[in-house]
């Protein structure tokens, strides 16, 4: 996979997560004012819950395409220089 | 007021900080979170969550349209990330430690530095040399400008990914971008172009903001309902903001915009200071 090539599927990549993201957390939110806010339908907080984790889970798919990438192109420093990042993102969200 | 009308209220503010904060290229985590707090009376920790939140949104929408158009440099932000998002996990931890007050003086801190960058920008000062480090990590590269792409070296690497682990750590710490302190690492330590800086910065944003989200999350600092009106307010605002950036007279609109922002940050120090924040 060339350089350019690479640049455009994270570019598909980063707009496709954040659409997704942004229309799964506007359901909830419609859905948690229409069933009554914090008295409501508590599936409705869960469904927000989603979709910030979808936007959360963005950033993180980019890097793990930027891993593969790099792999495939046989760049050895990269690839380990992107398991670092992506080792330092697992270590914060495996908790959460 | 009732929790639609407080969400109303909260969309519509985080719409108009997207916008201000794109089209000043502030960002518009670092303006939403002293408006929540300073008129919303929302607990410092929430706002920055959500203001986190909608960080990840703005920055992974913008770098979409930077990273295909050929002017982030991809190696370079994968290299610095290493550095934003140990700084932030570090920054994230913090914030349980930290008393509000403190954190409210550092933020009114870094909000007045980010006003005054905004309105203020120094001169270019790029160059095609490389230092040996950045020659080994094949760190240079070139951009599109008027119709031809310009070649640029990189150099100091090592202060660089110094001052990005402070910028990461700030971020983590605050609950924004870090945007103002990222580009100088890049523009003023390692004379990339400006207009490389400020892409790969916002680039790199994401990633060091996703960073800190899992422990935001572990934390509870993260509230949905919260979260969602200001997500979806500051990305449609700074959706809007950038389609307006080119043809509108910016630099009037960022003094002014600084003007208003400085106010808030002293605000911010003061609560701070007085002990007014939650």
């Amino acid at each position: 996979m060339t350089e350019h090539r690479m640049d455009e599927w994270i570019g598909y990549l980063l707009r496709a997560g954040v659409l997704s993201a942004a229309a799964v957390v506007a359901a909830g939110a419609a859905w948690y004012l229409a069933s009554g806010g914090p008295a409501g339908d508590p599936r409705a907080i869960k469904l927000i819950w989603a979709g910030l984790l979808i936007l959360v889970a963005t950033p993180v798919a980019r890097v793990v395409f930027s891993l593969v990438a790099f792999a495939l192109q046989g760049d050895r420093s990269y690839v380990l220089i992107t398991a670092i990042v992506l080792a330092v993102l697992a270590y914060s969200l495996a908790a959460s | 007021m009732n929790h639609l009308e407080f969400t109303a209220i909260v969309l519509g503010i985080s719409a108009v900080a997207g916008f201000l904060g794109s089209l000043t290229g502030l960002g518009g985590g670092v303006v939403v979170t002293p408006v929540l707090t300073l008129l919303m009376g929302v607990s410092l920790h929430h706002a920055m969550g959500a203001a986190l939140i909608s960080v990840i949104a703005t920055s992974s929408g913008a770098a979409a349209a930077y990273v295909r158009e050929g002017f982030s440099n991809v190696r370079v932000g994968m290299f610095l990330e290493i550095a934003t998002t140990l700084g932030a996990v570090a920054g994230a931890h913090l914030v349980a430690v930290v008393p509000a007050s403190a954190l409210a003086i550092v933020f009114g801190a870094v909000l007045l530095y980010s006003a005054w960058q905004s309105v203020h920008q120094p001169a270019e000062r790029h160059t095609t040399e490389s230092d040996p480090l950045a020659a080994r990590l094949r760190l240079s590269g070139s951009y599109p400008e008027a119709g031809r792409m310009v070649a640029y070296g990189i150099q100091r690497v090592k202060a660089g990914f110094a001052m990005m682990f402070g910028a990461g750590l700030i971020s983590g710490l605050l609950g924004i971008g870090s945007g103002a302190l990222k580009v100088i690492a890049m523009d003023q330590i390692m004379k990339i172009p400006f207009k490389v800086s400020t892409t790969t910065s916002n680039f790199m944003i994401g990633v060091t903001a996703a960073a800190s989200a899992g422990i935001y999350i572990r934390h509870g600092y993260i509230e949905p309902a919260l979260a969602a009106p200001v997500m979806l307010g500051v990305l449609s605002g700074s959706v809007i903001g950038a389609r307006r950036l080119a043809g509108t007279r910016v630099h009037a609109l960022r003094l002014v915009f600084g003007g208003v922002v400085a106010i808030m940050a002293v605000e911010m120090i003061f609560s701070g200071i007085t002990g007014r924040l939650r």
